[in-house]
């Protein structure tokens, strides 16, 4: 009765991918019938809904691979407060340009994945705990570096007097359209760190390492993969994705908030493992994690047209999470 | 006129995903019978088990048990229904303690639900007594060595006094005298009208016990008879499909390495006082060791067999060399005449030294890593180009190459290592530690859990890597292969070497008495002859 071609496609559709693909189309037939009085078929919709997900795709980049060590990243939230805030400092009161500013926030939030990692990986202390810590410690730094206040271009200058000074160009520039307007530089920048993360899991010998760690840590040791090393490098990454969000961050507030991003990391990780992502370890693909970006973008642009109110909104997430994670696992357990 | 059969399976289809994996598989077993099933390698044998045993539910076919027709969505249902299962990978749970395991899933529990621990204690200590299982119930199963923890599976097992007991080759890690103490409980159960249903790839094994044997063949039932009416010639036909040849013994490679000692080539590998302490810091404080003072020499090409019970310290031996163990092993090594003193397996891997462990679950192999990906983890840098791009085509005809040279079946070779079977899992293990092209292969049971065909393929490359100057160090608990392969055993005795004896001359007694150090006058007894040595290999 079952065709090749049939047992072909059903194999195809039992595939994480293929499940991660049909709860997003799920999403969007919910979306074109509550469409909102047509809203829901314009571009600019979508456009909006690719910029607004695009912070949270970059920290999900990050995730991903620190999930796939069977590791956890609470700190990226953190991490992206006090890079908005180095951003900030360094280009309004600083003055530096961003040929300057731009690496040196991205060896900040490097330099702080690798500490997470390094305790991680040599003090063996769990993942949980050391980015639960670093969290805290982040976003107390950035209170530190901003004293307290919104980093804004009303700067104090050396009189003591405060004087807007003209924001900078790289505000505007992050913050911009491309492609006659219908695609914004974030969304870009999103899309480049899925390539790049995806080409570390699939291309490099780093993501081969990466799985192996999260899949099995002894059997890993003794396959001769060096085990720490992985795991600091894995945090790292995830440190740096989060500088990046960061910056992105800073230019579309135009200001460096050091209360900006507060929870952000539990939409990461959500975004993540509704892709079917284990938080096991050694089990998903930043493709799922792309999909379950966009899963839960739509799922929010969704309740906003129709103008769901916050409580049903956070009820329904919390629902479809679970539900688009079960569809995910199937009957193979 | 047949007794009425405690379980019988009828028209069994089993499909993973797109693929049938059983094709209306016919299967019973009678009360005071041991029903052997057996069959390649991927045939099917462990579906078919997990079924009666409740592991999968969604298969078509009748299940029928005490007369009427089941369906378990859980093993909780099957065991309920009194079938216990040994299955074929250990499903102790590491992190708790050996009396905790023994009692999972049924605590015994006092007022308010709680636990009684110190009952179950008590009871569990009263347990492993009765099987003279030498361990603390108190003990973490982590620190267990696998045999130790496959005994124990047998012990909870045995323990539930089902109706049926299922076992899924659970002697795979078992040296023979625990083997024989098995045997003799599975005997008294059957005279006690129990049905067992035995799974395992040694002949001799299937000859001590069956009653009937059914052979499987690619998920389709080709013969159930009485076992005195199949000799194994005809057995290994029905599982194999093919005809299987038998190796002898060859002393060649034993007489080239002398040669090339004499002419002064360096051996391959030379060990000097080697000590491990033992894992438990607070033992290694108090100075107790688990290798003590071992030293030994492997010529080129040479292949020495390690013997010794549980607890003499052989594996320990291997990862000591493997350089595994870190701090905790000390001494002096040499590989080809040069230092050698790894302090992590890459370090050994690259000076090309591969282990192979005894246990493929817990430290051999990924779940969800490709069968590609986990054949060529250990040699990813031969692989990459600058910045460790891989060249994954390479890597992909590589892999097909080497697994194709052990008949490895597997879905695809992208499907991940845990839809293989038991056997093809050890044939991925085992393709990974060749992979590297090593000159000193640590072997720690490299036949476990693999069919009668693939062994053979296994001891025919043996055969072909020592005659190419590769030399080996195993550990075998089958005695015959320990034979059949070695050019010499050393036989460790808690730690020491007890007794140094030529392959060709060595006799079972030999090995044994120096195994339990009888010139020491230790001899033992207790029906598994198991010494929980307080530690395994962590
Ligand atoms: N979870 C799974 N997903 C897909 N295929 C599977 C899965 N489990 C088993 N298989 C396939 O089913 C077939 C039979 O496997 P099974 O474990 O029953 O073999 P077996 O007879 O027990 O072999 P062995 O002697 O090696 O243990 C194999 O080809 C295996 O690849
Ligand atoms: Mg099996």
């Amino acid at each position: 009765m079952n065709g090749p071609t049939d047992s072909r496609l059903r194999g195809w559709l039992a595939t994480p991918v293929a499940r991660a693909l049909l709860a997003l189309a799920l999403m969007l037939v919910i979306g074109c019938v509550f469409n909102a009085d047509g809203a829901f078929f314009r571009w600019s919709v979508h456009r909006d809904m690719l910029r607004q997900v695009s912070v949270f795709g970059i920290l999900a980049c990050g995730m991903t691979v620190v999930i796939l060590t069977a590791g956890i990243d609470l700190s990226v939230s953190s991490v992206l407060a006090l890079s908005a805030v180095g951003f900030a400092w360094l280009t309004l009161p600083m003055g530096w340009p961003a040929v300057w500013a731009i690496p040196a926030v991205l060896v900040i939030g490097t330099a702080l994945g690798s500490v997470s990692g390094m305790l991680v990986a040599r003090m063996r202390i769990q993942p949980f705990i050391v980015t639960l810590a670093m969290m805290v410690f982040a976003r107390g730094l950035a209170k530190v570096v901003s004293g307290g206040q919104k980093i804004t271009n009303y700067v104090t200058g050396a009189d003591g007097v405060a004087h807007l000074v003209p924001m900078p160009r790289i505000f505007g520039l992050i913050d911009s359209r491309v492609v006659g307007g219908n695609v914004s530089i974030v969304t870009l920048v999103f899309l480049a760190c899925v390539l790049a993360t995806w080409i570390i899991l699939a291309r490099l010998r780093l993501g081969r390492h990466i799985y192996a760690v999260g899949g099995n840590e002894e059997a890993a040791r003794l396959s001769g993969v060096p085990v720490a090393r992985t795991l600091i490098v894995a945090y790292a990454l995830s440190g740096l994705m989060a500088a990046v969000a960061g910056i992105c961050q800073a230019a579309q507030e135009m200001q460096g908030d050091p209360e900006t991003g507060m929870g952000y990391e539990l939409d990461a990780i959500a975004m993540v493992v509704i892709g079917g992502t284990s938080l096991m370890g050694g089990k998903g693909s930043v493709t799922t994690t792309l999909i379950g970006v966009l899963t839960i973008g739509y799922l929010q642009k969704i309740l906003s047209l129709n103008a769901a109110p916050e409580a049903t909104r956070l009820m329904l997430t919390g629902a479809i999470i679970i539900c688009a994670v079960l569809f995910q696992r199937g009957r193979d357990r | 006129m047949s007794p009425e059969p405690l379980v019988s399976l009828r028209g069994i289809r089993k499909s993973f995903g797109p693929v049938e994996i059983l094709h209306a598989v016919d299967f019973d077993v009678l009360p005071g019978e041991v029903h052997v099933l057996a069959g390649e390698n991927g045939a099917g044998k462990s579906t078919l088990v997990n079924i009666l045993s409740g592991v999968y539910a969604d298969f078509t076919g009748e299940l029928v048990l005490g007369g009427r027709s089941r369906r378990f969505s859980v093993p909780a249902q099957a065991v309920d229904a009194g079938v216990a299962t040994i299955h074929q990978e250990l499903s102790l749970i590491p992190s708790m303690t050996v009396a905790d395991n023994l009692f999972l899933g049924r605590e015994v529990v006092g007022r308010w639900g709680r636990v009684a621990f110190a009952f179950q204690e008590a009871e569990a200590r009263r347990i492993l007594d009765d099987a003279g299982l030498d361990v603390s119930p108190r003990r973490l199963v982590a620190e267990l060595p696998v045999s130790v923890q496959q005994m124990l599976e047998i012990v909870r097992a045995l323990a539930w006094d089902a109706r049926i007991l299922v076992l899924d080759e659970p002697t795979s890690a078992l040296a023979e005298r625990e083997v024989d103490a098995l045997f003799a409980r599975l005997g008294s159960l059957r005279d006690r009208g129990r049905g067992i249903v035995y799974i395992t790839h040694r002949m001799e094994e299937i000859y001590r016990l069956a009653d009937r044997i059914t052979v499987l063949r690619d998920g389709v039932r080709v013969a159930t008879a009485p076992a005195q009416e199949l000799s194994p010639d005809e057995l290994v036909t029905l599982m194999v499909g093919r005809e299987v040849t038998r190796l002898r013994r060859k002393d060649s490679a034993a007489e080239g390495a002398r040669q090339a000692g004499a002419a002064g080539r360096a051996p391959a590998l030379e060990v000097r006082a080697l000590t491990v302490a033992h894992p438990l810091p607070e033992l290694a404080r108090a100075g107790r060791v688990v290798v003590n003072d071992v030293s030994f020499t492997l010529a080129a090409g040479e292949v020495v067999g390690l013997a010794g019970l549980q607890g003499s310290g052989a594996s320990d031996v291997l990862h000591a060399v493997f350089g595994a163990l870190g701090k905790r092993a000390w001494g002096e090594m040499r590989l080809f005449g040069a230092p050698y003193a790894p302090s992590n397996p890459g370090e050994a891997l690259r000076a090309g030294v591969a282990l192979l462990t005894a246990d493929r679950k817990g430290l051999g192999l990924a779940p969800w890593l490709s069968v590609t990906h986990s054949v060529s983890l250990s040699s990813l840098d031969r692989f990459s180009r600058t910045l460790g791009w891989l060249r994954r085509r390479q890597e992909r005809d590589a892999v097909a190459e080497l697994t194709r040279g052990f008949h490895l079946s597997a879905p695809s070779l992208d499907a991940p290592v845990r839809a293989l079977s038991g056997g093809n899992q050890q044939k991925a293990y085992l393709a990974r530690c060749l992979m590297v092209e090593p000159r000193v292969l640590l072997l720690d049971e490299p036949t476990r859990g693999i069919d009668v065909g693939a062994k053979a393929d296994v001891y025919a490359l043996v055969r072909d890597w020592t005659a190419r100057g590769i030399s080996i160090v195993l550990i075998t608990s089958e005695m015959e292969e320990l034979f059949l392969l070695s050019d010499r055993i050393l036989v460790l005795h808690r730690g020491r070497i007890s007794a140094e004896l030529e392959g060709a001359v060595a006799t079972k007694d030999a090995v044994l008495a120096a195994a339990m150090g009888v010139d020491s006058g230790e001899e033992r007894d207790g029906f598994f002859a198991a010494r929980d040595r307080d530690g395994g290999l962590r």
